[in-house]
């Protein structure tokens, strides 16, 4: 019995201060970009979720050139930028995707440029790869309670605003026409949305963390349609892929190839790509698609 | 910056702009940015297993640019299309940062392969560039005129019998095509720029399809020519010239179609 435990859990799994740290900031993480990730797919942003997390490249290197931590970095990119996008953006999506894709190309430009200076100014050979594809057991010291205070604040803002912001979200017009101030809270969104991105590009990377808040959530949407239900799954969702990710990628050192480790964001994001096939296998619920669908809210709209 | 090793990479670099112009109008058109963006990503992955296992990383990043794009196009159905999009770059990106785990390659041809390398192009890979540019360029003839109808009015496409579906299919195809030659000279983060920007900034200025087209390949050719000039001068990436200067053509348009726009508006008050 315990030697199948042992091949599960590999001996100092659970006495490891870093899977510690990991498992702890990799769930809150999960729980934060779940809920939000329920919002993100309901308003049809998954680019611009997608975008914010490119963007947080940006931080990334720039906090690297400049010394200080990534995650001061990733926080102010994701609020920067994710309110300029809003500001910027139009309500039509199609020109709101160009928009977006001209801002990411812009700044990803910037970014090479930073990561050159930083893989020429200094030998470590890493920081393209660190920055672009985290590290969850890098996870340290004061990381853990800046993590897990800008994940309350995060939540917490989207308490504030659940019911005007889920109106907004399912039909802009209707909220409008409820006095709801719609650009303003599109915006609030924006920025709560650069802060999760920001969180989960620290534990996946910037180019993986889109998962995390897509994935789960857009998972958790086929299986319920009550926003609220769909956002506790999200968020267990997430924090069950993390965890296994996690444990795969401790127990992976003794993997072939090379016996160095798989990376954990490959393992996460894999475990969640897994979990959103599966769940087109149940029969979904008639109307869970329609429901929230971009047509019916055109239609609502174009009604109004 | 004319010298004969440069050679390989001017003619190469042109082939690309002008492929990435006349895909990225359809992109613009259909709004398929975020598509645009997640096929080179997935063909990073390709290009990271290639060269793991040892083959052309042509055939990895045709193979996986190919594969990411259909797989869009089948999973998009049953679900959202974005959020499919946004899980199948990160599925990929996962993949392409388990094989470079795996590989012994060093970090500058990491980051060369994100974000575009323009030396060292052999007059190998350019005859196979203008291959798959001709390619692209006779299935984009082929398919022209029920492309531009499904793009702009779907629902007349289909009641002349053209399948969305099959054109989102063909059109995803192009897209994996376009991304396969250029992804090798500039990078997978910044190949979907070159499709965006100069597309995006000639049909703020023209609604007409052809100019558009042709205004496009311009813009692209002007904005790979300075990217090398100044990447060959200064040493910094190529990447940072093609994705500022594709962004910058489109505010310069969108301000010349303002400025044309409130001209016009005083006259006609006058």
């Amino acid at each position: 019995m315990s030697g199948v435990l042992n091949s599960i859990f590999e001996p100092g799994f659970f006495s490891s201060g870093p899977v510690h740290a990991a498992l702890l900031t990799g769930a809150v993480v999960a729980a934060v970009s779940g809920a939000v990730g329920v919002f993100t797919v309901l308003r049809s942003q998954s680019f611009a979720g997608h975008s914010l997390s490119d963007l947080g490249t940006l931080g990334g290197s720039g906090a690297f050139l400049l010394g200080v931590g990534p995650l001061w970095g990733f926080i102010t990119a994701g609020v920067v930028v994710g309110g300029a996008m809003d500001l910027a953006g139009s309500q039509r999506r199609n020109s709101r995707d160009v928009a977006t894709g001209i801002v990411l190309g812009a700044v990803l430009g910037l970014s090479a440029l930073l990561l050159y200076f930083d893989t020429t100014s200094s030998s470590t050979t890493g920081v393209t790869v660190t920055v672009l594809f985290g590290s969850l057991f890098a996870v340290s010291g004061f990381t853990v309670p800046a993590t897990l205070a800008f994940a309350g604040l995060g939540l917490s803002a989207l308490a504030l605003c659940y019911r005007p912001l889920l109106l907004s979200s399912v039909s802009s017009d209707l909220a409008a026409a409820r006095g709801i101030r719609v650009r303003l809270l599109g915006l609030v969104f924006m920025i709560v949305m650069g802060v999760t991105v920001a969180l989960s590009s620290l534990i996946v990377g910037t180019i993986l963390s889109p998962a995390l808040l897509i994935g789960p959530a857009a998972t958790a949407l086929r299986l319920t349609r009550r926003p609220l239900a769909a956002m506790g799954l999200a968020a267990a969702l997430g924090a069950g892929a993390t965890w296994l990710g996690i444990l795969l990628a401790y127990d992976s050192y003794h993997w072939p190839p090379i016996g160095d480790g798989w990376p954990v964001s490959s393992f996460v994001v894999a475990l969640i790509f897994l979990a959103y096939l599966l769940s087109a296998l149940r029969k979904p619920e008639r109307r869970t698609e329609t429901v929230y669908s971009e047509n019916t809210v055109h239609a609502v709209s174009g009604a109004v | 910056m004319f010298a004969p090793f440069m050679e390989n990479t001017w003619i190469t670099a042109s082939i690309i702009a002008a492929i990435a112009a006349l895909v990225g109008f359809f992109v613009v058109l259909r709004g398929a940015t975020f598509t645009a963006h997640a096929v080179p990503n997935a063909a990073f992955a390709g290009a990271a297993g290639a060269s793991l296992i040892g083959v052309s990383s042509l055939l990895g990043l045709g193979a996986f640019s190919l594969g990411g794009a259909l797989l869009i196009g089948v999973l998009s159905r049953r679900g959202r299309h974005d959020a499919v999009t946004a899980l199948i770059v990160a599925l990929m990106l996962g993949l392409g940062a388990l094989f470079l785990s795996w590989s012994t390659e060093y970090a500058p041809e990491i980051y060369s392969l994100l974000f575009g390398e323009v030396l060292g192009l052999s007059s190998n890979e350019t005859n196979l560039t203008a291959i798959l540019a001709v390619v692209c360029v006779l299935i984009l003839a082929c398919v022209y005129r029920p492309l531009l109808l499904s793009s702009t009015l779907p629902e007349a496409a289909e009641a002349r019998g053209i399948s969305a579906a099959r054109i989102d299919a063909l059109f995803l195809v192009l897209v994996a095509l376009a991304t396969t030659t250029a992804v090798p000279v500039v990078g997978a983060l910044l190949m979907f720029s070159l499709m965006i920007g100069p597309p995006a900034a000639a049909r703020a200025l023209t609604k007409h399809p052809a100019p558009a087209m042709a205004l496009g390949v311009v813009l692209a050719l002007a904005t790979v020519w300075i990217a090398i000039a100044a990447s060959y001068q200064t040493n910094w990436p190529i990447g940072f010239f093609v994705g500022v200067g594709s962004a910058a053509w489109y505010v310069l348009a969108r301000i010349g179609a303002w400025a044309r726009l409130s001209v016009k508006s005083v006259g006609e008050r006058a």
